[in-house]
């Protein structure tokens, strides 16, 4: 939610921003990890279950990425960011 | 697996894939549909990223869409960031730090559905890409 943003920031275009925003958001979540693993709970065992889908799903939204226009992409983002933001100020 | 966790995983990887990740599909299905703790929810969530991402940026490293120097610089200042981020959430402490954000993602989504997109010549324009 702060990737894509600052992408578009920096210049790049909507989708590029949203594309390349995968690739940094990896090595954050890695290190997110790490901290998890180090205080011994991550939970392996529970979240595997959820990845052979998980990586149908990621394969299907690199298809869809190209398909789905830039406008509507956008829009999208916006409705999950304040979506997110609301359950922030909720919880 | 339930039909409904697969689907939470199908879904949770496609949004991942888009960058659309921060909705927490994954977060929010285990919340509501299983007794799941929200740590544990959320540690679920970030290690299921991990192989989803993995595969995304493989097939857009592929097709040559993936921009590394700039991945590499802010993935770097991201790193920091979270260093910082995690001492200030210490400091003001969780509750604070989440509205605090979600004010932010709030204001900053409605500029994104409502604000219309600008076209600029020094954008990288995805389908323009050899």
């Amino acid at each position: 939610m702060i990737a894509v943003p600052l992408l578009k920031q920096v210049g790049f275009e909507q989708k590029q921003a949203h594309i390349n925003a995968v690739a940094i958001i990896l090595p954050i979540t890695a290190l997110s990890v790490i901290l998890y693993w180090r205080q011994g709970i991550l939970p392996f065992s529970e979240a595997v279950g959820y990845i052979p889908t998980g990586l149908l799903g990621a394969l299907l939204g690199t298809w869809l990425m190209k398909k789905i226009s830039a406008e509507w992409l956008k829009k999208l983002f916006g409705a999950l960011m304040v979506y997110a933001g609301v359950r922030l100020l909720a919880s | 697996m339930s039909g409904i966790a697969l689907l939470a995983g199908l879904l949770s990887g496609l949004l991942g894939a888009m960058g659309l990740g921060g909705g927490a599909v994954l977060i929010l299905y285990l919340s509501l549909c299983t007794d799941v703790p929200q740590l544990q929810a959320q540690g679920i969530n970030l290690l299921f990223f991990l192989p989803i991402a993995a595969a995304a940026v493989t097939v857009y490293a592929a097709k040559r869409l993936i921009q590394w120097k700039m991945v590499l610089k802010i993935s770097l200042s991201g790193l920091a960031g979270s260093a910082v981020g995690l001492w200030l959430a210490d400091a003001l402490g969780g509750q604070w730090t989440a509205k605090l954000f979600g004010v932010f993602l709030i204001a900053a989504g409605i500029k994104e559905i409502f604000v219309k997109g600008v076209a600029k010549e020094r954008k990288k324009v995805y389908n323009n890409r050899k």
